[in-house]
């Protein structure tokens, strides 16, 4: 029986400070997870140096965790992977300098993954076999994108949010309904109580068949209606806002991902990035795609968030083809995709 | 007992091999390039050069700060991934105790400067003392002109150095007579003092938690000063 390939992930570009190992690109060993949500929420968003400082600390007690979890040794393992872009830059350093001097140092292989790609790549730590070419729908707190991908060498982007990410005006929105932080996993809660067309948000589609996307129009378009609503002296039903805001988000990201999907005669849609972890957007998306005869696949919930075993799994595709890095690679903190 | 020094606290990119208080090797850039792109390209040159295995070294030393945050992460968290790796003890050394050795012997205060934005240095004061580099004040951030007041309660000579004397030299001059400077190359700081105090730490004393070992900041994050 041939070795299995064991890849040392490393993901430290927003809030968490995460370490992987995950073999042949689908058995995750060990994904251990250092969250800062508990720091950041007393300022209401990360602040970046705050979590460079958490960064440094948490660096390595959470490989040493990862590889007591997975039973293995600095020997064991074959390639060194870490995310240097985007992200905030000073967070990304930590990381990234760390994880080049271990592969420096075991001598093995440095692999520069690309944080978006690792988030696609959840799913194919789930679904290593779904159809290709497939479109994605990326979403989180940082990004909105459509992504074809043709194969595991190449992909492009068919479509942007022009704005914020849908990820960002869920928080927004979540912050004016006076939702503690992070937001986003807190106005869903509070959608499922609401009725989700009670109110008419608007629903940006931008010019005919385009891909792209705006979301600041809609946020401010329920800030406005509870701006209104407090002018008049009028009761809100909260749970009503959060479920029509949702509503129109979903929508607009269902719609245009299966406009993308036919267009392109994608094989399946994938789901991916932390807003992909929201029910609401889960279930119409699948629903759509069953009706257009396309399977959707989404990752399981702890991996649509920020993890190492997703940045572990695209750095197996990348080291197959032996795409590694130089022990000079830089954090990019607008990193492009293609 | 062999030990690798690194420094990326300032502008200056600077790794350095010591052996028994003797410099083996170093290398030293003054120039606008990143350090994430640098330093451990350097780190592998100076070993490849001198035929230095991680292995070999009985311990790793990093200048701790204070000095730009993201340079200081950049340097430790690169000696973090040598020493966890290698298995090596690691020891940080307070940036302004490298940088006062540059004024090895000297007669009178030793005062490092080092540029700390928001028109601060950052600054703590020394003294040799039977052959020992003894520090007299706590490491601080503080302005200039609050700087050369405590300096005026002394009778000594003073000795500046560092990549503070040359913004705010008029001010350093109010001193007179007893300001001193040293010759361009000392206010630089070095890995070759990193490395040889490393060694002095590494034989006296414990070394650091790899862990939790981090940069001597001297400020808080900035949005942690605006809650207090």
């Amino acid at each position: 029986m041939a070795q299995e390939t064991n890849i040392l992930a490393i993901e430290s570009s927003c809030d968490e400070t995460a370490a992987a190992i995950v073999s042949d690109g689908t058995r995750i060993r060990a994904n251990i997870i250092a969250s800062q949500v508990a720091v950041h929420r007393r300022f209401g968003g990360v602040v970046p140096e705050i979590a460079s400082r958490h960064h440094m600390e948490n660096i390595v007690p959470v490989v040493t965790e990862a590889l007591a979890t997975a039973g293995l040794a600095f020997g064991d393992v074959d390639a060194v992977a870490v995310t240097y872009g985007p992200g905030l830059v000073g967070a990304l350093l930590v990381g990234l300098s760390y994880a080049k001097s271990l592969a420096y140092a075991l001598g093995k292989p440095l692999i520069g993954v690309h944080h978006l790609l690792g988030h696609i790549y959840a799913g194919f730590l789930a679904y290593p076999d779904l159809p290709l070419p497939a479109v994605c729908l990326v979403v989180s707190g940082g990004h909105t994108n459509l992504v074809y991908l043709e194969d595991h060498t190449t992909r492009r982007i068919l479509g942007s949010t022009r704005d914020d990410a849908a990820g960002e005006a869920f928080d927004k929105v979540a912050r004016v309904l006076g939702l503690p932080y992070p937001g986003g996993p807190e106005l869903e809660k509070l959608a499922r109580e609401g009725d989700p067309r009670a109110i008419p948000f608007p629903r940006a589609w931008l010019e005919e068949n385009s891909l792209d996307f705006s979301f600041s129009g809609l946020k401010s378009a329920v800030i406005n209606y509870l701006h209104h609503a407090r002018q008049v002296g009028q009761e809100v039903n909260r749970a009503d806002v959060a479920a029509s805001f949702q509503a129109a988000v979903v929508e607009v990201l269902v719609t245009k991902t299966l406009l993308a999907a036919t267009s392109y005669r994608a094989g399946s849609i994938l789901l991916a990035g932390g807003v992909a972890a929201n029910s609401v957007l889960r279930r119409e998306l699948r629903s759509a795609g069953e009706q257009a005869g396309l399977p959707v696949f989404f990752p399981p919930r702890e991996l649509c968030t920020d993890n190492a075993a997703m940045i572990g799994c695209a750095a197996y595709y990348q080291y197959l083809r032996r795409d590694f890095a130089p022990l000079s690679l830089n954090a990019i903190p607008d990193l492009p995709l293609n | 007992m062999l030990v690798l020094g690194v420094d990326s606290a300032t502008r200056v990119a600077a790794a350095a091999i010591g052996d028994d208080k003797q410099l083996v090797a170093e290398l030293f850039f003054n120039t606008r390039k990143n350090h994430s792109q640098r330093l451990l390209p350097m780190i592998a040159a100076l070993l490849a050069e001198t035929g230095v295995e991680l292995a070999d070294l009985d311990g790793l030393a990093v200048s701790l700060g204070p000095g730009s945050f993201t340079g200081l992460r950049i340097g430790l968290a690169t000696v973090k991934g040598l020493a966890q790796a290698a298995g090596k003890p690691l020891v940080g050394i307070p940036t302004l105790d490298a940088l006062a050795w540059n004024a090895w012997g000297v007669p009178g205060l030793i005062c490092p400067v080092i540029q700390a934005r928001r028109l601060e240095v950052y600054t703590a004061l020394f003294r040799w003392q039977e052959g020992e580099l003894c520090r007299l004040t706590p490491y601080q951030a503080v302005d200039p002109a609050s700087l050369v007041s405590l300096l005026e309660s002394y009778t000594a000579p003073v000795y500046f150095l560092g990549d503070g004397v040359a913004p705010y030299r008029e001010v350093w001059q109010q001193l007179g007579a007893r300001a001193h400077f040293l010759p361009p190359p000392n206010n630089l700081s070095r890995a070759a003092a990193v490395a040889i105090l490393g060694e002095e730490r590494l034989r006296t004393g414990r070394p650091d938690d790899l862990s939790r070992l981090k940069p001597l900041y001297l400020r808080p994050a900035p949005a942690e000063r605006q809650t207090r």
